[in-house]
């Protein structure tokens, strides 16, 4: 019941992460599609629990997301050192 | 069976929040209101999700596991997108007005 439930669960979760990829596709500046691809990362962590939960591997996914989420927050780090310093030294 | 059931209920209404989150992604006009949308909706839904599914594991490796990954996403998800928002401005982004409201110094009372 558990695993049907979970299933369905991340079926709606999957169209959830749609969304912001129509800020990706077309955001004025690269500001907002760094933004989108944040948000895609975030709801991709809920995806792999859910997922998890779906194969009865709780314990080996929840691993995955813990490294999910830190190469997640790292690349986010890097890309806004990156734009912040790049027009700012003229 | 309480646990399940409260545990299902956080992680429908994380879903829920993670909606609002996206629709807020599309429809608000500026990057600045979009990086609210995201920065509070969806560390409020991801971490209603990970409690939910605490709630569901019980007592447990997982569960300290999910524990340390709802700390770990209550702190650097903010800090991801103030990171972004200080680039934004740091680069000379200016923020959305409405156009009858809009001031010369940039002040935003809105009267």
């Amino acid at each position: 019941m558990m695993g049907k439930f979970f299933l369905y669960y991340s079926l709606v979760l999957t169209v959830i992460i749609f969304i912001p990829l129509y800020r990706i596709v077309r955001g004025p500046t690269i500001f907002d599609r760094m933004l989108g691809a944040g948000a895609i990362g975030t709801k991709t962590m809920v995806l792999i629990l859910t997922i998890g939960m779906v194969y009865n591997r709780f314990d080996m996914f929840v691993d995955i997301t813990l490294a999910y989420a830190v190469l997640n927050f790292i690349g986010i780090i890097a890309i806004a050192k990156f734009l912040g310093t790049e027009k700012t030294k003229e | 069976m309480i646990a399940d059931i409260l545990g299902i209920a956080a992680v429908i209404a994380g879903a829920f929040f993670l909606l609002v989150g996206g629709i807020g992604l599309i429809r608000l006009p500026d990057f600045y209101s979009r990086n609210h949308a995201t920065g509070k909706s969806d560390t409020l839904g991801i971490m209603l999700v990970i409690f939910g599914l605490m709630l569901i594991e019980g007592l447990s490796l997982n569960s300290a596991k999910l524990f340390f990954a709802l700390i770990f996403v209550f702190l650097t998800n903010p800090t991801g997108t103030h990171a972004l928002a200080n680039a934004a401005w740091q680069t000379g982004l200016k923020p959305w007005f409405r156009k009858n409201t809009e001031k010369v110094d940039g002040s935003c009372t809105g009267k």
